[in-house]
């Protein structure tokens, strides 16, 4: 086995009591003393701060870059404003799904953020585009996020200027006398902050934002159980390269001006079968499923009908601490996706009700301004 | 470190047994085991009545993260499950060795087999 790679954190997660496990070729913390549970009640309630180094951070430049990187997505990236976010998919040839992906436009640089386990894979492909583009992993920045309701009034002590992003733009700020670039996003349905900062900066700004009273350290458990309620997919389960954009609900992630009757229609891979699955719909959709009883759902349970025909399978489940019950999320045949729809997953070999879910289970709190 | 009370037997899958003065013995998951899974939020425990084999899955506790198998410590039969847990699957985490035991067995094996606290003890160092 390989060595696992640390990130500038590692020596915090210790000394803050972290259980420490392999996470996409690095040691992560999975929780602290508190647990998950009250680490992901903690982050609903107040605040949480997370330790996302081991994502993949991406700067591509010149003038070209934009155009460049819409030949690998199927997303708006030449009209994307000044200091806006988006959210975006890398395709293959199937319109399967490659990786899903932030891209800022930050002024000089498109600033993009893969997931941990692809990040080699996908600047594999990035730099297919080096013809056009410089191409730069940013492997000397950390990246912190600092997520919860109570988020904004804890970074206002440190960076008071970043209260005037709304969700989805980005801010190169100086914080704590260091250069630092600050989008207002996440992934736990909350508002909050991801920061980009340099790696030997990185643990005295963790230090900084732990030194608030309104924030905890939070480990990957409840981040993903903060995800799950929040709809939103994992890539290597929600999506993967056997799903599709359109399959995984992720229609309002294709932009208008590339799709079919759009003004820079196609031009991504796997455009054709993408478009032809938004012309003419799909056989299988991803949904929430909502288990009826105690008994958590997870990944790889199979869904059956009320005649016990398989029609789908789990691909996330656990259970939702914020809600006090099991949830899930999964993929089933379209005339079955309907919310509200009853089928059964079964559990340990035995049938469990559950049913078609509206997502997300918790309702996300963005701050849009 | 964990705590490992020196009247109990236990097992290699971190279980814990003790002897009741009605012959009958109580299992449930030691405070190792509970830590390392975590907040406990599902528990499905076996039917009274039914016959068990030692090494056998016989109930499952499941946390936020994961669902985790109970290997009946011994050959026996179901006498009584916790009902309580059903509702409050938090017991098991607050008190491993008291109000969180899973299940009641009549053995028809002897508990000399397991091991004792001391043994325990080392197999927990092994595996930290």
């Amino acid at each position: 086995m390989s060595e696992l790679a640390r990130t500038p954190l590692y020596d915090l997660h210790l000394e803050l009591g972290a259980k420490m496990v392999p996470f996409a070729g690095y040691e992560m913390p999975v929780q602290y003393p508190a647990g998950i549970m009250k680490e992901h009640l903690h982050t609903r309630a107040q605040a949480g701060l997370f330790d996302v180094s081991h994502m993949g951070q991406v700067r591509l430049a010149g003038a070209q870059a934009a155009t460049a990187l819409e030949t690998l997505v199927p997303v708006d990236v030449l009209d994307l404003g000044l200091n806006h976010q988006r959210y975006a998919l890398f395709t293959n040839d199937q319109g399967g799904i490659l990786d899903d992906l932030m891209i800022t436009q930050a002024g000089d640089h498109l600033f993009v953020v893969v997931n941990a386990a692809c990040k080699e894979q996908d600047l594999a492909l990035l730099r297919t585009l080096e013809d056009r583009c410089e191409v730069k992993e940013l492997s000397d920045r950390a990246l912190l996020a600092l997520q919860g309701p109570q988020a904004a009034q804890a970074m206002a002590r440190i960076a008071p200027e970043l209260n005037r992003l709304v969700f989805m733009t980005a801010a190169r700020v100086e914080i704590q006398g260091t250069d630092c670039f600050v989008t207002r996003s996440g992934y736990t349905g909350e508002d909050g902050f991801e920061i980009s900062v340099p790696a030997e900066q990185a643990e005295s700004l963790a230090r900084a934002l732990l030194a608030q009273p309104e924030v905890q350290p939070i480990g990957l458990g409840a981040r993903d159980s903060l995800r799950l309620e929040a709809g939103l997919c994992l890539y290597g389960h929600d999506i993967d390269t056997q799903t599709t954009p359109v399959e995984a609900s992720l229609l309002w992630a294709l932009s208008k001006v590339r799709r079919a009757d759009g003004a820079r229609a196609g031009g991504f891979p796997g455009a054709a079968v993408i478009h032809r699955q938004i012309a003419e719909g799909v056989t299988r959709k991803r949904v929430g499923i909502q288990p009826e009883g105690k008994a958590p759902v997870r990944d790889g349970a199979t869904l059956v009908d009320n005649d016990s025909q398989p029609i789908g399978a789990v691909t996330s489940g656990g259970f939702g601490p914020s809600i006090a019950r099991p949830i899930a999320m999964g993929y089933v045949t379209t005339a079955q996706a309907r919310v509200g729809t009853e089928l059964q997953a079964l559990v340990r070999g035995k049938p469990q009700p559950v049913k078609v879910a509206k997502l997300p289970f918790v309702q996300q709190r963005y701050y849009r301004g | 470190m964990s705590h490992i009370p020196s009247n109990l037997k236990y097992t290699t899958t971190h279980e814990w047994v003790r002897q009741e003065s009605d012959g009958t013995v109580t299992v449930g998951i030691t405070d190792h085991a509970q830590a390392q899974l975590g907040d406990m939020v599902f528990v499905e425990l076996p039917e009274v009545g039914r016959k068990l084999k030692a090494g056998e899955e016989c109930a499952v506790v499941e946390s936020v993260k994961a669902a985790s198998d109970i290997y009946c410590p011994l050959d026996g039969t179901v006498a009584e499950a916790n009902a309580t847990l059903v509702d409050t699957p938090e017991t098991i985490n607050q008190d491993p060795y008291g109000e969180g035991w899973l299940f009641r067995l009549t053995p028809s094996d002897n508990l000399d087999q397991l091991m004792d606290a001391v043994a325990y003890a080392e197999l927990e160092a092994a595996v930290e």
